[in-house]
C-alpha cells in the first residue's frame, strides 16, 4: 500500500535565517521531500545598472562596493579594469600589485564569511564563524590602514588605486601573511573530516561537470566539479601571470567539494599574498586620470576571479562622460542558476546546505 | 591569456554553415540575424574547434532605435572568446529567439533581460520578471523608460502604477 | 531553635521543616503536613532550579565564547553576572503575540504544560539522604513515564502556531522523541537489573554499600543514556526540533516574550533533569566515596550535576547537527541494537553473580574490566558493521592542478 500524500509549499525565506539576506525559495514539498524549486529575488534590487548610467565612470565606482558588500575590493578591480579597458589606461606596476594583495586579502576575508556560514548551515553553533571572524576582521583592520573604510573601501580606482600603503601597512600585513596557515590548519582541524559535516554533505546536491559548464557556473561552485578553470590562470589580469599557484578542484561536485575548494583557496591565496608582498615594486601606485573620463565610443568587457565567481563589467560608452550600458555579469547570480536541479529530491536541511555551499550575497544577485 | 576569436573568421565560418546568419562582423564581434540565432550558437557550442560550451554573460543594449542583445562565449578547453550579438530591430516589442536549450545558463539572466530591458525571449521555458514586482510598469534599463505611457513619472509617488 | 546553625548546610533548615511539620501535625488535621511538606519541597525544587538557570545562562554564554574566541556577555554587572537577570526582565517585558490563526487555547497552553515534566523528573531526585520530595519505590518507572510526556506539549506548541515551520519541528519531535525513549528506557534498565530495586536512593544507596559507580559497571549504557539524553533536551547538535538554519526556529517559531522564555525555560530545566539522572543513577548521586560525611551531599550532587551538564555546552560549542534521517537512524540502528546488547550482558553478568553467591568485591571489578571492553569493542564493531559498503570519503583534500581546461569529476585522487 502507499500512502497518499498532498504537496505543500514552503517559504523558505526572505525571512530566514539561512537565506544569507532576503532571498527567498519556495519549496514544493512532498513530506519532507523537494519537489520543486522556485526562486524568487529581487527584494534588494537597487537598480545599480540603471543608477550608474547616470553618473560619470568615476562616480561608479563606489556602487561597484555594495553589489558583493563581502568582497569590495575585488569589485571595484574589475569595475575599474573595465574603464581601463575602455580608455586604454596602463596602471603602474606599484598599483597593479598593490591590487592583487587587496584582492586576494579580500578573497580570504570573504572565503572565511563563507565556510563559516557552510559550517553553520550544516549546524554548527557559529564556533567556526566567530573564529573565522578573527582573520577577517584582521584582514579588515588592513583595509581600514589604507583607505579608512572596512566594508565599502571604494580603493581601487580608475588609473591605479587611490592612496598608496601607509608605512605601517607591510610590517602588519607581513605578520598577517606569516599567522594565517597557522589558523587554516586549526580550521582544518575543526571542520575537515568532521563526520558530521561529511554525513551532512558528502552527495548532496551534486553539480555534475556538465551542467556546471552549460548553467555558466563560476568559482567555486565550477571548480568544485572538477572543472580545472581560474581566470586567474585562463585570462591573467594584474600581475597573476608573475606569481606562482595552484587551482584545486573537487572531485564529486558535491557540497563538502564546494567547501573543500573555499578551504583550499584560503592557503593559495597565502602562497600568492606571500609573494605579491615579497615583490612588492617601488614606484607610483596610480596615474593621473581625469575626473570626468570621456571614454571613446565602443564597448568593452573586463572580467575578474572574484571570490564568489567569475566578476565581470561590460561597458558600452557612446563618447559621453557616463556610460550608455552598464552591465554586471554577478557571479552570485548567475551561480544560482542550477539551483533547482540541485536541490530537487532532497530534503529542506540539504537545500539549505546546498545554498549555502553555493555562496551567495543578496547585494549582488539583487544588485 | 584568452585568446579573442577572430569575428572576421568566425563569421566566414558561420556563414558556410548557416547561410545569411551573419548580419554584420568586425574582428571584436559576431552579428548574426535573430530568426538564424539558435542554429548559430548550437553550431558554435557544438563545432569541435570553436567548442563554445560556457555562456558568460548575455545582455541587452538600448541603442535607441533598436536593441542590441550581447552573448559573451567562452570555450574552457580551448581558452577563447567570443562576442555574438543579434539585433533586436522593433523598438516597441523587441523579440529574440531564447537560448535556453542550447546554454542552461541564460536561463536566468534572459528572465532578467526581459525585466529590466524589456526584450522577450520566444520559447524561454518561464520567461517572467526575476527583480521586480509582476505589474511593474515599463522596463527600467530601457532609455526612453522615463516617458512612460500616461504620463507616469516613477521615482516620484510610491511606486509607478500597478496594475 | 536549631536554625541556621551553618549557613551552607540545608540540612539545619530540613530539620526547622520537620519542626514545623511536627506542630503542624499536632495542631492541626491529618492532610495539613502532607500538604505543607509538598508545598515546601516543590517550592524549594523550582527556587533551585531558576537559581541553577540564572547561574548557567550566564555561564554557558561565557563559555561558548571562550570556545569561540570572543568575550560573551560582560556589561551587565560584574563580568556580565547579570545578564541572565536582564534577559529575564527582558522576556516578560516583551509582548508575547499571538497569532492570528493561531489555537488561542491549545497556544496558550503549552508553554505553561512544557515546562512541568521536566520539574516533576526533580520531585524523585534524591539531593541527600533523606532530602528527596517523593521517594517512590517506582523511581525510575516515573522518570521514564514523565520524561515521555514532554512532548505532547511540544506538539501542541507546534501544531496550534498554524505554521509550517513550526509543524514540522513538532512532527520532527515527536518521531525523535519515540525513537529515543526506546533506548533511553533500555539503558536505564540496567542500572534496575544491577541494583535490583527502582527507587532512586535505594540506587545511590547500593553505589555507597558497594563502593562503586554504575558507570563503571554500564559504561555502554551510560554513553547511550548520554547521546539519547541529548536529543531529549534539544539542544544544539541535536536541536532537529528546532534547528536554526532549516526551519527557523522549529516549534516556538510564533511565541515570543514570557512565552517564549518558557520553552526556554523547558530546556534548561530538562538539561538539568537529564544530568541529575545520569549523576543519580550512574554517578552515585549525592554519594562520593566517603566525602559526604564532610561536605554536605547536595553540595556534591550539584557538583556533578553541573559537570555533566557543562558537557551538554561543550557539544553545543563544537558539534554540527544531524539530518532527521540520520539522527533517526542512529537510534534505531545504532543506539537501539546496542542497548539490547547491554541489557542481555547485564542480566548475564547478574545472573552468574547472584546463582554463584560470589562476594561483590571480587566479581564487580572483573564485570567492571569486561564491561569497559565489551563497550569499546561493540562499539568498533557496530561502526564497522554499518559503514560496510558505504562509499568510502577519503582523501578529503580538494585536488591541485596547475593545467586548465580539463575536468577530473568522479576520479578519486
Amino acid at each position: 500500500m502507499t500512502m497518499k500524500s498532498e504537496p505543500f509549499v514552503v517559504n523558505v525565506g526572505p525571512q530566514h535565517p539561512s537565506t544569507h539576506g532576503v532571498f527567498r525559495l519556495r519549496l514544493t514539498m512532498d513530506g519532507e521531500r523537494i519537489v520543486d524549486a522556485e526562486m524568487v529575488m529581487g527584494y534588494l534590487h537597487r537598480s545599480v545598472e540603471k543608477l550608474a548610467e547616470g553618473r560619470t565612470y568615476t562616480q561608479n565606482i563606489p556602487f561597484t562596493d555594495r553589489l558583493d558588500y563581502l568582497s569590495a575590493m575585488s569589485n571595484n578591480l574589475a569595475y575599474c579594469m573595465a574603464v581601463e579597458k575602455l580608455m586604454g589606461i596602463e596602471v603602474p606596476e606599484r598599483g597593479e600589485f598593490l591590487r592583487v594583495i587587496m584582492a586576494e586579502f579580500q578573497r580570504i576575508a570573504n572565503h572565511a564569511m563563507a565556510i563559516g556560514s557552510f559550517a553553520m548551515e550544516c549546524g554548527v553553533w557559529f564556533t567556526p564563524l566567530m573564529w573565522m571572524f578573527r582573520d577577517r576582521e584582521k584582514i579588515l583592520d588592513l583595509f581600514e590602514m589604507t583607505c579608512g573604510a572596512r566594508l565599502t573601501t571604494n580603493y581601487v580606482r580608475i588609473g591605479g588605486v587611490s592612496f598608496d600603503i601607509p608605512p605601517e601597512f607591510m610590517p602588519a600585513a607581513t605578520a598577517l601573511v606569516k599567522e594565517l596557515p597557522e589558523r587554516i590548519a586549526e580550521y582544518e582541524s575543526l571542520l575537515l573530516e568532521n563526520e558530521i559535516i561529511l554525513v551532512r554533505s558528502r552527495d548532496v546536491g551534486v553539480l555534475p561537470p556538465e551542467l556546471a559548464i552549460a548553467a555558466s557556473t563560476s568559482g567555486p561552485v565550477l571548480r568544485g566539479s572538477g572543472v580545472m578553470w581560474d581566470i586567474r590562470k585562463a585570462d591573467p589580469y594584474a600581475v597573476y601571470d608573475r606569481l606562482d599557484f595552484d587551482i584545486p578542484v573537487g572531485t564529486r561536485g558535491d557540497c563538502y567539494d564546494r567547501f573543500l575548494v573555499r578551504l583550499e583557496e584560503l592557503r593559495q591565496s597565502v602562497r600568492i599574498l606571500e609573494q605579491a608582498l615579497d615583490m612588492l615594486p617601488d614606484g607610483v601606485a596610480s596615474v593621473e586620470v581625469p575626473l570626468a573620463l570621456r571614454p571613446p565610443a565602443g564597448e568593452a568587457y573586463a572580467r575578474i576571479e572574484a571570490p564568489k565567481g567569475e566578476l565581470g563589467f561590460y561597458l558600452v560608452s557612446d563618447g559621453s562622460p557616463h556610460p550608455q550600458r552598464f552591465h554586471i555579469r554577478s557571479p552570485s547570480f548567475i551561480n544560482l542558476t542550477p539551483l533547482r536541479d540541485m536541490v530537487v529530491g532532497l530534503t529542506i536541511p540539504d537545500a539549505v546546505v546546498t545554498l549555502g555551499s553555493i555562496d551567495i550575497v543578496l547585494g549582488e544577485v539583487d544588485r | 591569456m584568452s585568446r579573442l576569436l577572430d569575428g572576421l573568421e568566425v563569421g566566414e565560418r558561420i556563414g558556410q554553415r548557416v547561410p545569411e546568419a551573419v548580419v554584420e562582423a568586425t574582428p571584436r564581434w559576431v552579428v548574426v540575424h535573430p530568426e538564424k540565432l539558435v542554429a548559430v550558437a548550437t553550431y558554435l557550442r557544438d563545432e569541435g574547434e570553436l567548442d563554445l560550451g560556457f555562456l558568460i554573460g548575455v545582455t541587452a543594449v538600448d541603442q535607441l532605435d533598436h536593441f542590441e542583445v550581447v552573448y559573451h562565449l567562452q570555450s574552457i578547453s580551448q581558452n577563447h572568446v567570443l562576442t555574438l550579438k543579434t539585433r533586436a530591430l522593433d523598438h516597441k516589442n523587441p523579440e529574440v529567439p531564447s537560448l535556453v536549450s542550447v546554454w542552461r545558463g541564460a536561463e536566468l539572466q534572459e528572465r532578467e533581460v526581459y525585466d529590466l530591458m524589456g526584450v522577450r525571449f520566444a520559447g524561454h521555458p518561464d520567461l517572467r520578471r526575476v527583480f521586480l514586482w509582476e505589474g511593474f510598469a515599463g522596463h527600467p534599463l530601457r532609455k526612453d523608460w522615463m516617458e512612460m505611457p500616461g504620463g507616469l513619472t516613477p521615482g516620484l509617488g510610491r511606486f509607478p502604477r500597478e496594475d | 531553635m536549631i536554625f541556621l546553625a551553618e549557613w551552607w548546610d540545608v540540612r539545619d533548615l530540613g530539620n526547622a521543616v520537620g519542626e514545623l511539620l511536627e506542630w503542624l501535625g499536632d495542631h492541626g488535621p491529618d492532610w495539613l503536613p502532607y500538604t505543607a511538606s509538598a508545598l515546601v519541597g516543590a517550592i524549594t525544587i523550582v527556587v533551585f532550579l531558576l537559581v541553577s538557570l540564572l547561574v548557567f545562562a550566564w555561564l554557558e554564554r561565557r563559555l561558548i565564547g571562550r570556545i569561540q574566541a570572543r568575550r560573551g556577555p560582560n556589561r551587565v554587572g560584574p563580568w556580565g553576572a547579570f545578564q541572565s537577570i536582564a534577559d529575564a526582565i527582558k522576556f516578560v517585558t516583551k509582548e508575547a503575540i499571538t497569532s492570528a490563526n493561531a489555537d488561542r487555547w491549545v497556544f496558550w497552553l503549552a508553554p505553561i504544560l512544557v515546562v512541568v515534566p521536566a520539574l516533576v523528573v526533580f520531585a524523585v531526585m534524591p539531593f541527600n539522604e533523606g532530602m528527596i520530595l517523593a521517594d517512590l519505590n517506582v523511581g525510575v518507572l516515573f522518570l521514564v513515564a514523565v520524561g515521555s510526556v514532554t512532548a505532547i506539549p511540544i506538539f501542541m506548541a507546534g501544531w496550534s502556531s498554524n505554521n509550517k515551520f513550526s509543524l514540522m519541528g513538532a512532527m520532527r519531535e515527536v518521531a525523535m522523541l519515540i525513537s529515543y525513549e526506546i533506548p533511553l528506557v533500555l539503558a536505564l534498565l540496567g542500572v534496575v537489573i544491577f541494583t535490583n530495586t527502582m527507587r532512586m536512593n535505594g540506587i545511590v544507596g547500593w553505589q555507597d554499600e558497594h563502593n562503586t559507580w554504575l558507570i563503571f559497571l554500564q559504561p555502554l549504557a551510560v554513553l547511550i543514556y548520554f547521546i539519547a539524553g541529548a536529543v531529549e533536551i534539544n539542544r544544539t547538535p541535536t536541536d532537529i526540533a528546532e534547528a536554526e538554519s532549516e526551519i527557523v526556529a522549529g516549534y516556538h517559531t510564533e511565541y515570543s516574550g514570557v512565552k517564549f522564555g518558557m520553552f526556554w525555560l523547558a530546556e534548561y530545566f530538562a538539561g538539568f533533569a537529564i544530568a541529575a539522572i545520569i549523576a543519580t543513577l550512574y554517578l552515585g548521586g549525592w554519594t562520593l566515596w566517603g566525602l559526604e560525611e564532610w561536605v554536605p551531599g547536595w553540595m556534591i550532587f550539584l557538583v556533578k550535576l553541573y559537570g555533566l551538564f557543562w558537557f551538554f555546552i561543550w557539544m553545543r560549542g563544537t558539534l554540527p547537527r544531524l539530518r532527521i534521517d540520520q539522527l533517526m537512524g542512529f537510534a534505531w540502528k545504532a543506539l537501539l541494537p546496542l542497548a539490547l546488547i547491554n541489557i542481555f550482558f547485564a542480566g548475564l553478568e547478574v545472573l552468574l553473580w547472584q546463582e554463584n553467591d560470589l562476594a561483590a568485591e571480587a566479581v564487580l571489578p572483573g564485570f567492571a574490566i569486561a564491561n569497559l571492553v565489551l563497550a569499546v569493542v561493540l562499539i568498533v564493531a557496530w561502526a564497522q558493521l554499518l559503514g560496510r559498503g558505504r562509499p568510502q570519503y577519503r582523501p578529503t583534500r580538494a585536488r591541485l592542478v596547475k593545467e586548465l581546461g580539463a575536468v577530473v569529476y568522479g576520479e578519486e585522487a
